[in-house]
C-alpha cells in the first residue's frame, strides 16, 4: 500500500526548472532513498512535499488527501515531519524545550487556560515534558536536556533535529542529508537507528542522502534525480548498475569508454 | 568584595539581614532628608538586591509586596517631595508594562516594531473620549462625560481595543520580516498619531491637536482618585497582574511557539505552528498591556493629545526592552525603571544642579548643552555601549531549568506506551 504518491509534480524558479514532472509512489513502512548530484533538485522536492514551496503543476498525496495548496504546518498535522540539510534548531531555546516545541500540535492549553493556569494546563505541560524527555532519551541526549540547543556538537544536533520531528508523532519522516558531516562511525551508528525508528515507530522513512553506502545498506527503494527530472528508480542493485545514473554522477565519459 | 560576595553566596540569613539593613538605612534616610533624590534611589535599589538574593520566589515576592505597598509610599510620604517621587513611581510602573509588552513581540516573538506607543495611544484615547464631552459630538445616546465609575471597565476596554488594533496592524504587516517589518510599524504609529491629530473633522472625534482636556478622574464607591500618589496603586495592582501573565506565558505552549517563530520560522512551520496566528497573539497580548496602560495614563494626565505618542517614545520603550535585555523579563523592568528614572529624575536633577552652579558663577554652563536636551544622545550612546559590551542586556534572558530526576520517572510510562528504549544499542554517536 502507498502512503505517499507524487504525480507529475513540477516547479519553476524563474527560468529554471528545479523539479520536472517527477512521479513517485512511497510504500508504507519503506526506507526510500532520493539520491542526485548536487542541484538535481532534491530538497526543492522536499519542499515541495512539506509545503514550504506551492508545486506550479502536480499533485502531492498522502494516503487519499492531496497535500497541494496547504501550508506547511498543515502538512505537518497531516503526518509528515522533517529534517532540515542546513540544521534548523531553535538554537537560544533549551534541548528539551525543542522537543516540546514538535508536541505542539497535542496541546490544548489556550490562552485562558495558560493564563489562570488551570490543573489541566499545568498536567498537560508536565506530560510534555516527560515525553519530550523520552524523545531525548531515545536518540541518546537525555544528559543534555537543558543545554542550549546551539551549544550541542553537530552530530548531537542532528539527532535533536530528528527528535523534534519524532516528537510530532509522524506517519511520514523525510529526512535531508541526516548524514552529512558525520564520520563513518557515526554513519554506521545512524544507518542501525534509522532502522530501528522505523521497527519501534512504525513509520515511513524518505531520505535524501549523499553517502552512497548508507543508502545502498539502507533503502529499499531508490529514486534519481538529475536536473529536476527522475532518471531512474528501483531497487538499490538496480541503481548501481544504472547506466543512467553512472552518467549523471561521473559523466559521459565514464559510460562510454573512449 | 570577591571573598564577600562568595560569604555570602548559600548564607540566606545573611542575605536576609542585609536587605532588611539596607531597606532599613535607605528608608530612614529617604524619610530624614526628604528632598533627597539619591536616597529614593537607593531606596528603589533595594528591589534589585532583592532580586539577586536566593530566597524562596514567594517570599522575595512578599518582601517586594511590603517595600513597595507599604514602605515606599510611607517613608517618602511625610516631606514636600512626596506627590513627585510618586509620581516617577507610577510613570515608572508604566512604562515597566508597556515595555514587558514589547517584550513579548520584539523579544520573544523577535518581531521588531518601531510604533508600539500606537497601542498606548488608543488605550488613552478610548479613555479620553468617552471620559470627557468629546463622545457627545459623535454618539448617538448616552450622556457624556461618562463617571470616573467607568475607569475601571475602561481598563478592560482599553486593554481589548489595543489588542484588537494589534491584530488589524498585524494582518497585513505580518507579510513583510525584519528591517521591512520596522519601517511598516513604524509607519503605522506615525499613522495613527497623525489620525488622531486630524480627527477632529468632518465630525468630531479625537479633538484633533487641541487635545482631550479635563477627563474624569477614576472613581470607587465615590473616592476619586486625584492625585499620584493614588495612581500609584493602581499602576501597581495593574502591573502585577501583567508580570503574573507575562511570566505566565513565557514558559507555556504560546511562550514557546513565540520563541520557535523567532529562531527559526521555517523550523517553526513544519513543527506544527500556525505562523501568522502565532505573530497576531503576540501583536494582541503586547499591545493590550500597552492599552490598560494608556487608560491609565489618561486618566493621571486628565489630558490626552497627539504629542504624547511620538516616536521618541516608541523608540524609548525599544530602548527599554534592549537595555534590560530582550526576552527577559526581569531585565526588561530594570531597563524600564532605569530609563525612566533616568529621564525624569536624573537628567532634570543634574541640569538643575548645572544650572545652579551657573546662577552662582561657579561655571558658565551653556544652556544648549544642558543634559535634559541631550535625551536621544544619551539613549543612542546607551544603545551602543551595550550592542558592543553587552548585547544580552542588564540581566540576561534565562532558559528554563527542568529537573531530570522528575521527568525520568515520568518518561517511564511513555515508554510502556510506546517502545522500548534498550540505552546501551541506542544512537550513540
Amino acid at each position: 500500500m502507498s502512503i505517499l504518491t507524487v504525480s507529475n509534480l513540477t516547479k519553476q524558479f524563474g527560468g529554471l526548472v528545479a523539479v520536472n514532472s517527477v512521479d513517485m509512489t512511497v510504500e508504507k513502512g519503506s526506507i526510500t532513498a532520493v539520491i542526485g548530484p548536487n542541484g538535481a533538485g532534491k530538497t526543492t522536492f522536499f519542499n515541495l512535499i512539506t509545503g514550504v514551496y506551492q508545486p506550479d503543476k502536480g499533485n502531492v498525496q498522502l494516503g487519499s488527501t492531496s497535500l497541494v495548496g496547504l501550508k506547511p504546518h498543515e502538512i505537518s498535522r497531516h503526518g509528515i515531519a522533517r529534517t532540515f540539510q542546513n540544521i534548523r534548531l531553535f538554537s537560544n531555546i533549551t534541548v528539551l524545550e525543542n522537543v516540546m516545541v514538535g508536541l505542539h500540535k497535542q496541546l490544548q492549553a489556550g490562552i485562558v487556560g495558560t493564563l489562570f493556569q488551570t490543573k489541566r494546563v499545568r498536567e498537560e505541560e508536565k506530560q510534555a515534558q516527560e515525553e519530550a524527555y523520552h524523545w531525548l532519551e531515545y536518540v541518546g541526549l537525555a544528559q543534555h536536556l537543558n543545554e542550549d540547543a546551539q551549544n550541542l556538537s553537530y552530530g548531537a544536533q542532528r539527532r535533536l533535529e530528528i527528535a523534534r520531528a519524532l516528537a510530532t508523532k509522524p506517519k511520514l519522516l523525510l529526512l535531508d542529508e541526516p548524514a552529512a558531516g558525520m564520520n563513518p562511525r557515526e554513519t554506521r551508528e545512524l544507518t542501525e537507528f534509522i532502522h530501528r525508528m522505523r521497527e519501534d515507530l512504525d513509520m515511513t522513512i524518505v531520505l535524501i542522502e549523499h553517502d552512497m553506502k548508507l543508502v545502498m545498506e539502507i533503502s529499499e527503494q531508490i529514486f534519481v534525480l538529475d536536473h529536476g527530472e527522475k532518471i531512474a528508480e528501483g531497487k538499490p542493485a538496480e541503481i548501481r548498475n544504472n547506466v543512467k545514473v553512472i552518467e549523471a554522477y561521473l559523466g559521459k565519459s565514464a559510460v562510454t569508454p573512449a | 568584595m570577591q571573598k564577600l560576595t562568595n560569604k555570602l553566596k548559600g548564607n540566606k540569613l545573611a542575605q536576609i539581614i542585609l536587605l532588611v539593613l539596607y531597606v532599613v538605612v535607605t528608608s530612614l534616610s529617604l524619610y530624614l532628608a526628604q528632598a533627597s533624590v539619591t536616597a529614593f534611589l537607593l531606596m528603589l535599589f533595594s528591589l534589585l538586591l532583592l532580586y539577586y538574593t536566593e530566597l524562596p520566589v514567594r517570599l522575595k515576592w512578599l518582601i517586594a509586596g511590603v517595600v513597595l505597598i507599604g514602605v515606599i509610599p510611607f517613608v517618602s510620604s511625610t516631606g514636600p517631595g512626596y506627590q513627585s517621587y510618586m509620581e516617577v513611581a507610577t510613570v515608572v510602573g508604566i512604562y515597566v508594562a508597556m515595555a514587558l509588552g514589547l517584550n513579548i513581540v520584539v523579544g520573544l516573538a523577535g518581531l521588531l516594531d518601531l510604533g508600539f506607543v500606537a497601542f498606548f495611544a488608543i488605550g488613552s484615547y478610548t479613555y479620553g473620549i468617552f471620559a470627557t464631552g468629546q463622545a457627545a459630538n459623535f454618539m448617538p445616546f448616552g450622556s457624556f462625560p461618562l463617571s470616573g465609575n467607568s475607569f475601571w471597565i475602561f481598563i478592560l476596554i482599553g486593554c481589548f481595543a489595543a489588542a484588537l488594533f494589534g491584530v488589524l496592524l498585524g494582518i497585513p504587516v505580518l507579510r513583510v520580516k525584519g528591517d521591512y517589518l520596522a519601517i511598516v510599524t513604524l509607519g503605522f504609529g506615525e499613522i495613527i498619531r497623525i489620525v488622531f491629530n486630524n480627527l477632529d473633522k468632518p465630525v468630531n472625534i479625537t479633538n484633533g491637536a487641541m487635545g482631550l482636556a479635563s477627563v474624569q478622574p477614576p472613581e470607587i464607591f465615590g473616592y476619586q482618585f486625584v492625585y499620584p500618589n493614588q495612581f500609584y496603586y493602581i499602576v501597581l495592582g495593574i502591573l502585577l497582574l501583567v508580570i503574573l501573565a507575562v511570566r505566565r506565558f513565557e514558559f507555556s505552549k504560546i511562550g514557546r511557539s513565540w520563541k520557535a517563530v523567532r529562531e527559526n520560522e521555517i523550523a517553526a512551520q513544519s513543527m506544527g505552528i500556525h505562523l501568522v496566528r502565532t505573530k497576531l497573539l503576540a501583536f494582541a497580548i503586547g499591545a493590550s498591556f500597552s492599552g490598560m496602560m494608556g487608560v491609565v495614563f489618561a486618566a493621571k494626565q486628565t489630558f490626552v493629545d497627539p504629542t504624547s505618542f511620538t516616536l521618541l517614545e516608541s523608540i524609548t520603550i525599544l530602548v527599554m526592552v534592549i537595555l534590560g535585555g530582550m526576552g527577559s523579563v526581569p531585565g526588561v523592568i530594570l531597563g524600564a525603571a532605569v530609563i525612566t528614572i533616568l529621564n525624569l529624575q536624573v537628567l532634570t536633577e543634574v541640569t538643575n544642579y548645572l544650572n545652579q552652579l551657573s546662577l552662582d558663577g561657579v561655571i558658565s554652563f551653556p544652556e544648549a548643552l544642558s543634559p535634559a536636551k541631550m535625551q536621544r544622545f544619551i539613549f543612542g550612546a546607551i544603545l551602543i555601549v551595550f550592542a558592543i559590551y553587552r548585547p544580552q542586556g542588564l540581566i540576561p534572558a534565562k532558559n528554563p531549568v527542568f529537573d531530570e530526576e522528575s521527568l525520568k520517572e515520568g518518561s517511564k510510562k511513555h515508554k510502556k506506551e510506546q517502545i522500548a528504549v534498550e540505552p546501551d544499542k541506542g544512537f550513540q554517536a
